[in-house]
């Protein structure tokens, strides 16, 4: 091997350019900093933008590969162009409870990126060995361009199925054999990339890394397809810390500092958070990946024996319009009912009524972690009226009524009393300590994830049927000419 | 053992800033409310977005029609996570700012 040198050559472009991806990197990272508290987050959003405009334009300028300037400007800007029209357009146009769809595909996007250009830099790289005679493709050059084509690819098809689910358009595919094909798929793609790593470079000969393009890819469907719906803001966040660590990759490849910075942020930031969401439901990484939710989801037999009680329109308008403290506990019912607007109005007329009203927020109601908070944000209801679980909780005991809009696991009691139920141990919010629950609900079918809950059946419970806006609506109306 | 050495010392700029940005990234968001949780994923959805200017690099330097065709592509795709991600974000978060 040569020994290592470190040729410096000033170039004043060269320096600019670098200047630009440090001055990129620092915009990334008070971007992310600032994202993590209210007040600041909307000008950290901007401020990352920034850092990335400034990256991507000097790059355009100044990059220089062995003496030569980007060339292609005219592709590379009619690809900006269309790239950045489809990216504004359809993000300006998505309904606010598809946003996490939309995520998973943008992530998605920047999966193949990643997998695209290393699938383009592999013929190069062993061509280039090839010439010069070395005897395998063992190197940090090899190991980058690989790890990026695998974890890219396994992002871009599993955002992909991930956004397929969100979107109704896949079920899930639960059978205890796919747990074996994906380990032996992982197990294959780790042997695969470190016999590939290994094998003599010879000119053209590109077919193994296709493969292994492939591999990767179906692995990716593999990994999301047994993982239930409900689990899919974990699998969209872990796959979003995937891709920041396939774009590092990229930054390893070419020596590129706001990659790699802008990357390994990501991809630390990323799994971070990812732990958090699993902590909120109180499961592990690995339980979520292994996909134990819905597998038994016969747990917690449904007696046929048990009765429901319904609660008319009238009545549930004079329980709620004489209570004193009302709590509303919105879930994704809410959100694809786009109920939220009605929710708000009601809280407005009840509290001219002279009744305390808050929401409480489960950490994972909805689709997203936070999916609510940005929801009920867009009907303006005030920050300061909701609530976390834990501080909701506290006062159930002396809240009225608990009005329960399109959300059902978060308040499922077998999280508290039934060991046998795939969600027990997960922290929900106790709408059994209020004095009455008023349930809406489409129909008595089970939530999200498919297990049966028993607060319907409850003495304390009765249910509203139909669809949240309309029965919103009805009972505002009702309300109003009482 | 001399390899991985070696290794470490051909790429140690890289390195250290890899494992100092991992603190970092882990540093910079532990403290987050939930309330934040799905804003921030999808403003870091569009940080790794970053991974555009692999794709126009190659572009910038491709030699045969499969490789331009192949980069155009890839930079359509990284552009798309990198506007699609902060505009999406920004609507996100322009909600939270209009009641104060």
């Amino acid at each position: 091997m040569e020994t290592i040198t470190k040729i410096i050559e000033f170039s004043s472009e060269i320096s600019i350019l670098e200047i630009s991806y440090l001055i990129a990197s620092i915009l990334f990272i008070l971007g992310l900093k600032k994202l993590s508290h209210p007040a600041t987050a909307r000008a950290g959003n901007l401020w990352a933008a920034a850092g990335m405009g400034a990256a991507i334009l000097f790059t355009i300028l100044f990059h220089k590969k062995e003496g030569e300037p980007i060339g292609n400007i005219i592709w590379i800007v009619i690809a900006l162009a269309i790239g950045s029209f489809i990216g504004w357009y359809s993000s300006k146009k998505v309904k606010m409870t598809a946003m996490p769809q939309m995520v998973s595909i943008f992530n998605g996007m920047g999966g193949a990126c990643a997998a695209l250009i290393s699938l383009m830099e592999f013929p190069k790289m062993q061509n280039a060995m090839a010439l010069a005679g070395d005897a395998h493709m063992l190197g940090g050059e090899g190991i980058a361009i690989l790890l990026g084509l695998m974890i890219g690819g396994v992002s871009f098809a599993g955002s992909m199925i991930a956004f397929g689910k969100l979107d109704g358009r896949i079920g899930d595919i639960k059978h205890p054999i796919l747990r074996i094909v994906n380990l032996s798929f992982l197990v294959l793609l780790f042997v695969s990339l470190i016999l590939i790593l290994f094998m003599k470079p010879q000119t053209d000969n590109n077919l193994p890394i296709y493969l292994f393009a492939l591999a990767a890819l179906i692995y990716g469907v593999t990994f999301v397809m047994p993982i239930g719906g409900a689990d899919m803001p974990v699998v969209i966040s872990l796959l979003n810390s995937f891709t920041g660590v396939a774009a590092a990759m990229g930054g390893f490849l070419y020596g590129n500092q706001a990659m790699l910075t802008g990357g390994i942020l990501v991809g630390s930031s990323g799994t971070i958070l990812t732990i958090l969401m699993c902590k909120a439901m109180n499961r592990s990484l690995l339980n979520v990946i292994i996909g134990a939710f819905g597998v038994a989801g016969a747990a917690g037999t449904e007696d046929s024996d048990k009765t429901v009680k319904e609660i008319s329109l009238s009545d549930a308008a004079v329980l709620l319009s004489y209570s004193q403290k009302v709590y509303i506990v919105p879930g994704y019912g809410l959100a694809v009912a786009q109920a939220q607007h009605l929710c708000h109005e009601l809280d407005n007329l009840l509290a001219s009524k002279g009744v305390e009203v808050k929401y409480a927020i489960h950490p994972v109601a909805g689709r997203m972690p936070g999916h609510m908070n940005v929801l009920l944000a867009e009907a303006d209801v005030p920050y300061e009226k909701l609530f976390e679980m834990e501080d909701a909780n506290n006062e159930m005991n002396n809240t009225d009524v608990v009005i329960v809009i399109g959300a059902n696991d978060v308040v499922n009691p077998a999280a508290e009393d039934d060991p046998s139920s795939p969600i027990y141990g997960m922290p929900i919010i106790k709408a059994l300590d209020a004095k009455n629950v008023i349930v809406m609900k489409r129909s008595m079918a089970a939530g999200y994830a498919a297990i049966p809950n028993n607060l319907f059946y409850h003495a304390k419970n009765r249910m509203l049927f139909g669809d949240a806006k309309a029965t919103l609506q009805k009972l505002v109306a009702e309300i109003k000419s009482l | 053992m001399e390899e991985i050495l070696k290794f470490f010392l051909e790429y140690k700029d890289m390195i250290f800033i890899i494992v100092l940005s991992v603190f970092l990234g882990i540093e910079v968001i532990s403290h987050v409310p939930a309330v934040l949780h799905t804003p921030l994923m999808s403003g870091s959805n569009a940080i790794h977005g970053v991974v555009i200017i692999g794709a126009i690099i190659v572009m910038g330097h491709a030699e045969s029609t499969l490789s331009l065709i192949l980069g155009f592509i890839a930079v359509i795709l990284g552009t798309l996570n990198v506007v699609g991600g902060f505009v999406v974000t920004d609507r996100m978060l322009e909600m939270f700012k209009k009641k104060k």
